[in-house]
């Protein structure tokens, strides 16, 4: 008997997605026609995104505040570090002090922040907004406005807010939206079917299936990925986008932060447990990955782009 | 291609009798795939079709056992590509590399480490499964004596040599206790496949990067009358991880999807290599090769041979194949009730969390390490966490109620006054109003309840 390389081919194909234009360069996500590039080259290295937040962040664990305790007052200067010294691909701006419960910056205020981030670096940004269901709309609005046709990816899109316009304002200004689904093929589904509805294409939508941590139910994460890649190279039109992962939600889980003698110092474990997450997303299938520590991103960027040669 | 219910139903008697338990023959072959029942389970089968069955039913990856009778570890065993399609079996076994030239006071004490290694979660006890044994003196009697004083262990071993005269001298005096040879190659193949006849043991099949001679070799394993094979493709490490992933990838398609006999066998990779690069300090090769070991547990390693002992690189190894290697089939769950900490008595304070496993030995660590004295009442939510359960609806105000009455804690306590995970808050007020109990909001994390409850008693 011969050997021959168990390659398949693939009715479906995953969407490309562009992210920055105007005054960025420009990121490629997604475009794989197969799973495996022994089946068939793929099209793009993994992209990492750097969190950066419009607040200092006291709430943030040791290991990460160490690095940016001299940028946090600044969302500018923090996005500048995350580029030039930590080789962040893209960032991600989080506008969490426009949480109601937070500092109730307005939407202006927002608008603000984004322009000075977009000064700061000449990389894609993500813009996010605080999570408050009602208020995230207006100022991913607004901000969407001050980034006109820098295309930049506003996250997020769900069921659970005003998704529709979110998606007008990204059709408006030239983005891309972020439609985030929890842990739920169907409901994933259901919400790209929406969002393509209001005029958005397969190009613009880049999907976030929920990353839960390592030890906090990544097995979760891991069938939902692995279903949804599969599903769009069989040819699930409603499911054919690139992938995100929310990679910090690793510093959730206690292993990563709490101060713990027998467990070994936070200052390894925390990196590692985040790096542990984002490859198993990875493996899975995801293309971008929303990151917090360098240890972190240098790896994993490092093993990503082995896949694509 | 995988075995479907239909594929042994043909081979079942089809009469439906009942005898097995189960409502029809259709059933029964459900439950046989998924390993709920075995064929010993219907007595109606005759010789022959119970062999057909047996063939059919064998799992696409061969399951091998390894170590001492009553310490051994199985591996293997698989029958699908992704977990959710059924679960996977056999957890990835973790051993760590322990070269033969250490004195021996080092070595006795590094042996030691890796067999007391453990960690809690989720109320179990995660531990590494053996030590491989490396021939790095190069002589075949040093070897030896590190086995013997290995042996007297009882511990699962791996021998590592690729020279018969050193694996011969080591099974010798550990042979009985059914290590892994590591390993035959295209030089050695023929002796190192007699020593594994002659002393009945698993053989580690290296050919590094040629799945085509790997499947030359395998054929010539097995038909020598080797039958317990693991697979080494090679593990390249830093730019050549994408090679080292293609290939475990294509050995475990061939063996899932095509059956292909000469690949139905556990795959073993090699973490440790990473460590020879060079670079970096010895902290940044922990990290490196725990993600190479991350990477491939992820992409099908049955067996992993590393180099790190401290625990915080083994750490997120052991939980992440803690999550792969749970059945996606059944909720981790513990069951509910009422759960007593410490001496209780009518003035213990109550409080409350969900029956998911992870939560509740994570409030029940926190319990116990803060030495705290209370009743624990533990809420059926199917196995969801606290804030699933309460988006999903499964955790209000008159769930709690119920569990209040089932577990009787009314006539245990004078005070009713319940403590409720920070993330309950907003339903605070509706489980007032339905239990009739005063509710106080708790920390967030359940590691602040120990400091909680005493500023409570205090007051
Ligand atoms: C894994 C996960 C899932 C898994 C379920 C895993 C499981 N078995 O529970 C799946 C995929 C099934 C799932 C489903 C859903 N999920 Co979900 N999920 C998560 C995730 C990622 C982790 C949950 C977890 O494991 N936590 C770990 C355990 C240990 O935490 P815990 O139980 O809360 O316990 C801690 C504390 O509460 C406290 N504590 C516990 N007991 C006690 C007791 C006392 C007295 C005190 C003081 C403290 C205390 O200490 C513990 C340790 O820190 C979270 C996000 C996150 N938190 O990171 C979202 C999350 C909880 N999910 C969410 C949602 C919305 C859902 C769904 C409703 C989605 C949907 N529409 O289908 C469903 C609900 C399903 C249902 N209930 O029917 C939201 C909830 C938002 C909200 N608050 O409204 C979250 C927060 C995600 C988000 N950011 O939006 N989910
Ligand atoms: S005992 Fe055997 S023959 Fe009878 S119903 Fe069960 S599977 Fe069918």
């Amino acid at each position: 008997e011969e050997f021959n390389p168990p390659v398949r081919s693939y009715p479906g194909e995953v969407a490309q997605v562009k992210l920055g234009d105007g005054t960025r360069k420009s990121v490629y996500l997604g475009g794989q026609k197969a799973l495996y590039r022994f089946e068939e080259p793929q099209p793009n290295p993994p992209v990492v995104t750097f969190d950066v937040f419009d607040i200092p962040m006291p709430g943030l664990p040791r290991p990460i505040r160490e690095h940016f305790s001299d940028v946090m007052e600044d969302p500018g200067d923090w996005a500048r570090k995350a580029v030039k010294e930590y080789g962040a691909n893209m960032v991600t701006i989080h506008l969490i002090g426009t949480g109601p419960k937070v500092m109730d910056k307005s939407p202006r205020d927002a608008a603000r922040d984004i322009e000075e981030v977009l000064q700061a670096v000449d990389v894609p940004l993500v813009i996010g907004g605080s999570g408050d269901p009602e208020k995230d709309p207006l100022v991913l609005e607004k901000a969407a406005e001050a980034a006109e046709g820098e295309r930049c990816l506003l996250a997020s899109a769900n069921l659970d807010l005003d998704y529709r316009k979110v998606a007008r304002a990204a059709i408006d200004y030239n983005h891309a939206v972020l439609s985030w689904a929890i842990t739920d093929v169907n409901m994933q589904k259901t919400l790209n079917r929406y969002l393509m509805k209001e005029g958005l294409t397969r190009e613009d939508i880049v999907m976030d299936p929920t990353t839960c941590a390592l030890g906090y139910g990544i097995e979760f994460s891991i069938d939902v990925i692995t279903r949804t890649r599969l599903a769009a190279l069989k040819g699930d039109a409603d499911l054919q986008m690139p992938m995100s992962s929310g990679t910090t939600n690793a510093w959730g889980s206690r292993e990563a932060w709490m101060k713990k003698d027998e467990w070994g110092p936070t200052d390894y474990r925390g990196p590692l447990w985040e790096i542990v997450t984002g490859l198993t997303m990875m493996l899975s299938g995801v293309d971008i990955f929303m990151m917090l520590h360098p240890t972190s991103v240098k790896l994993l960027r490092e093993i990503g782009e082995t896949f694509t040669r | 291609m995988q075995v479907t219910a239909m594929d042994v139903y043909r081979l079942l008697p089809k009469s439906n009798c009942g005898k097995c338990n189960e409502a029809s023959c259709m059933a029964f072959a459900t439950k046989l795939i998924e390993k709920e029942l075995t064929l010993d389970d219907c007595p109606q089968l005759s010789g022959d079709e119970r062999q057909e069955l047996e063939e059919l039913l064998a799992p696409a990856v061969k399951e091998i056992s390894f170590g001492p009778e009553n310490r051994k570890v199985t591996i293997g065993g698989d029958q699908v590509l992704y977990r959710y399609e059924l679960t996977y079996y056999n957890p990835t076994a973790l051993v760590i590399d322990l070269p033969d030239d250490l004195p021996e006071d080092e070595f006795m004490g590094r042996a030691e480490d890796i067999q007391t290694l453990s960690f809690e979660r989720t109320g179990e006890t995660l531990t590494l499964d053996g030590i491989a044994l490396r021939n790095k003196s190069g002589s075949p009697e040093k070897f030896a004596e590190a086995a013997e004083r290995l042996g007297g262990m009882g511990y699962p071993l791996l021998l590592c040599s690729f020279n018969p005269e050193a694996m011969e001298a080591a099974l010798r005096v550990v042979g009985d206790q059914r290590p892994i040879i590591y390993a035959a190659t295209e030089e050695n193949l023929d002796e190192m496949a007699e020593l594994a006849l002659k002393y009945e043991c698993p053989v580690v099949l290296f050919a590094p990067g040629d799945l085509e001679g790997m499947k030359r070799l395998s054929w010539k394993l097995r038909s020598m009358g080797v039958a317990d094979i693991i697979l080494d493709p090679g593990t390249f490490t830093g730019e050549g991880i994408g090679d080292t992933i293609d290939n475990f990838v294509m050995i475990r398609r061939l063996a899932v999807e095509e059956r292909d006999a000469d690949f139905r066998f556990p795959i073993l990779g090699v973490p440790a290599l990473s460590r020879l690069s060079g670079e970096g300090d010895a902290v940044e090769e922990n990290i490196r090769e725990a993600t190479v070991a991350a990477t491939l547990m992820n992409r099908y390693a049955d067996i992993l041979i590393l180099g790190g002992t401290e625990i915080w690189e083994l750490m997120p190894l052991l939980t992440l194949r803690q999550g792969l290697y749970t059945d996606p089939r059944k909720p981790q769950t513990v069951d509910p009730g009422v759960y007593e900490f410490g001496e209780v008595d009518e003035d213990s304070p109550v409080i409350l969390t969900t029956n998911f496993s992870l939560t509740y030995y994570t409030v029940e660590g926190d319990l116990k390490s803060g030495d705290v004295t209370a009743y624990l009442l533990v809420l059926d939510t199917e196995g969801r966490a606290v804030d699933v359960s309460l988006a999903g609806g499964q955790l209000n105000g008159p769930a709690v109620a119920d569990l209040i009455k089932d577990t009787g804690i009314e006539e245990r306590v004078k005070n009713k006054v319940l403590i409720i995970p920070g993330l309950v808050a907003p339903a605070s007020g509706e489980i007032e109003d339905d239990t009739g109990w005063r509710v106080l909001v708790g920390p967030r994390d359940s590691s602040g309840i120990p400091d909680f409850l005493e500023k409570l008693a205090s007051e």
